[in-house]
């Protein structure tokens, strides 16, 4: 599995649109924590909010781009067969798959450090919630295996890597935006249903530094289902279809 | 070798039952039965589509059968059980490669994911490089490679783990004249001590290196034998050539009632050609009988051995009915 991860990453950094995106991520988050819009200064608190609702944003195309060739580059020059033919079962190619793109998320997060370290230096001694920054790292993490897995599922599906980027895109919007809409357009069951099912709030409140197992677990259980689909994608070359 | 299962050398390497795989409505094989000894090279024949890629992916797991089952060294072939296929090295169709992968790098990669590490990968590349002629190459990233190259470089990932058994699909397809007698001698070095099994439709590239041909047409096993032995006693063929006969459709009429006959033609004066369905002495004699009888002078009959060209149009032409067992 490790090789497989190597290997990942060994592509990534071997291209410069990587790069690009990584700066892009990081340029974006500095540019709206620090200088635009509702900006550290600008509100004038310690906190890092800013920045965590920024990235939150940026993630939203920093990991579809990420996942996009994932499968779908694989299915395009024909390597797949190659690789589902080592062996190994489809869970450990899909899994290295998964953490490669994860470690390289956490990098992107960690190069971000530096924006803590500086406030930590502005912040007034004790008015900085450093829980609150942990909640936040905590939120984006989560909600990076979440988009990773579902971009993965949509990598699975094409060998397009732009249907790829799109279809990912897609499924984030509905888990953060559009099931947030119909929650607040409908009522009773579905209102309840699409609460649930929206991800967005849950976020936000890891983002204030309120850590609830509920929402641990469902952000977990969206990344697993992911994951699970993928891997029902990677089945379907067993199946003959109807005889 | 690196199978883990204890097996014996009468364990057949590659063991096929009742293979069937459909897409959709479509076969694509349809129950298939072969078995392959340990040591053998095979050559896989059959027209595009008849189902020679599909086999092979059953084989390497990388598609389940819709019924039947594929056997490596006894060991069945499924997807929740990835070990048997540590004995495989497979050249699937159109050699895909990692091409923004240096070579050797995508060789440390395939030797990692067979379970190679350390002093024995290390050794492993040096020697698949030799083999396959790679020293020169080895750095360069797979896609500037030219496709003869390319082709070796899929022959090296499949050799990494030394594996006992060589699945190869269209090995020499798209290589230039040179390169393709490099790649068979290749080959054929390589089945001194491995089973191959390797699918082509170049006829006279399995005449030189395949002790035996399997034919596949629709999904359907046709033909099993040797190159001898199918064009020996594929539908075997006498020509005859007989004098004093009335017309030509009283011969054809007369010798088509004999049984093991399969077709009679006028080709020219006085000449027919007769398909057998098997050649023998027996069938000789009926036939001289049945011209002395009639008072037709035989002139001339003789056996005409088919060239392997034949022997595959004829057998994929037709629809295809029971295999011709050989064996």
């Amino acid at each position: 599995m490790w090789a497989l991860i190597v290997k990942e990453w060994k592509l990534f950094l071997d291209s410069l649109l990587s790069y690009l995106m990584l700066t892009i991520f990081l340029l974006l988050s500095g540019l709206f924590t620090w200088l635009v819009g509702q900006d550290i200064f600008l509100i004038n608190q310690a906190t890092l909010r800013p920045f965590f609702l920024t990235a939150y944003w940026t993630l939203f195309f920093f990991i579809p781009a990420l996942t996009m060739r994932a499968f779908a580059e694989e299915k395009r020059t024909g390597t797949i067969e190659w690789l589902l033919t080592r062996p190994l079962s489809d869970w450990t190619i899909l899994l290295a798959k998964y953490l490669a793109i994860l470690g390289l998320i956490l990098l992107a997060l960690f190069l971000t450090l530096p924006y803590y370290i500086t406030l930590t230096q502005l912040a007034q001694e004790g008015k900085l919630d450093h829980g609150m920054v942990a909640g936040g790292y905590l939120g984006l993490l989560l909600i990076s295996m979440v988009y990773t897995a579902w971009g993965l599922f949509a990598s699975s599906l094409t060998s397009n890597q732009v249907v790829a980027f799109l279809l990912a895109l897609a499924m984030t919007v509905l888990f953060h935006l559009v099931f947030g809409l119909f929650a607040a357009h409908t009522s009773g069951i579905l209102r309840s249903i699409f609460q649930f099912l929206d991800l967005s709030w849950r976020f936000q409140a890891l983002a204030r530094g309120v850590l609830d197992l509920r929402d641990l677990l469902v952000f977990l259980a969206y990344a697993f289902l992911g994951l699970l689909a993928t891997e029902l994608v990677l089945l379907q070359r067993h199946l003959s279809g109807q005889r | 070798m690196n199978t883990t299962t204890t097996t014996t050398s009468t364990t057949p390497a590659i063991e096929v039952e009742n293979l069937t795989r459909y897409y959709g409505t479509q076969p694509a094989i349809r129950n298939l039965n072969f078995s392959i000894p340990q040591g053998q090279i095979v050559g896989f024949l059959g027209p595009n589509g008849a189902g020679k890629t599909t086999t092979m992916r059953i084989l390497t797991g990388f598609m389940a059968p819709t019924s039947g089952t594929a056997r490596i060294f006894g060991e069945e072939i499924s997807n929740g059980n990835p070990e048997p296929r540590k004995a495989i090295g497979y050249l699937p169709e159109n050699n895909p490669l990692y091409t923004d992968m240096p070579v050797i790098d995508f060789l440390k990669l395939a030797g990692h994911l067979q379970g190679l590490h350390g002093k024995q990968l290390t050794q492993r590349i040096r020697q698949v490089i030799d083999i396959c002629q790679l020293g020169d190459e080895q750095h360069k990233r797979i896609g500037e490679l030219s496709k003869g190259y390319r082709q070796r470089v899929g022959l090296a990932q499949a050799l990494i783990h030394d594996p006992p058994v060589l699945i190869m699909d269209e090995p020499t397809s798209g290589l230039d004249p040179i390169q393709t007698i490099q790649v068979r001698e290749l080959i054929r070095q390589l089945g001194k001590e491995k089973t191959i099994l390797l699918s082509t439709h170049i006829l006279p590239e399995v005449e030189a290196i395949c002790e035996r041909i399997l034919i596949i047409h629709r999904g359907q096993l046709v033909a099993d034998g040797s190159p001898d032995e199918l064009q020996q006693s594929q539908q075997a063929e006498l020509i005859l050539r007989i004098e004093n006969a009335p017309d030509p459709q009283t011969v054809i009429n007369h010798l088509t009632t004999l049984p093991g006959v399969k077709q009679l033609e006028h080709i020219e004066n006085h000449t027919y050609r007769i398909l057998l369905h098997e050649d023998s002495d027996q069938i000789r004699r009926a036939i001289f009988h049945e011209c002395v009888e009639h008072n037709w002078i035989i002139l001339e009959m003789h056996g005409k051995r088919q060239s392997l060209e034949e022997v595959f149009r004829r057998l994929t032409l037709q629809e295809p009915s029971t295999p011709h067992q050989i064996r």
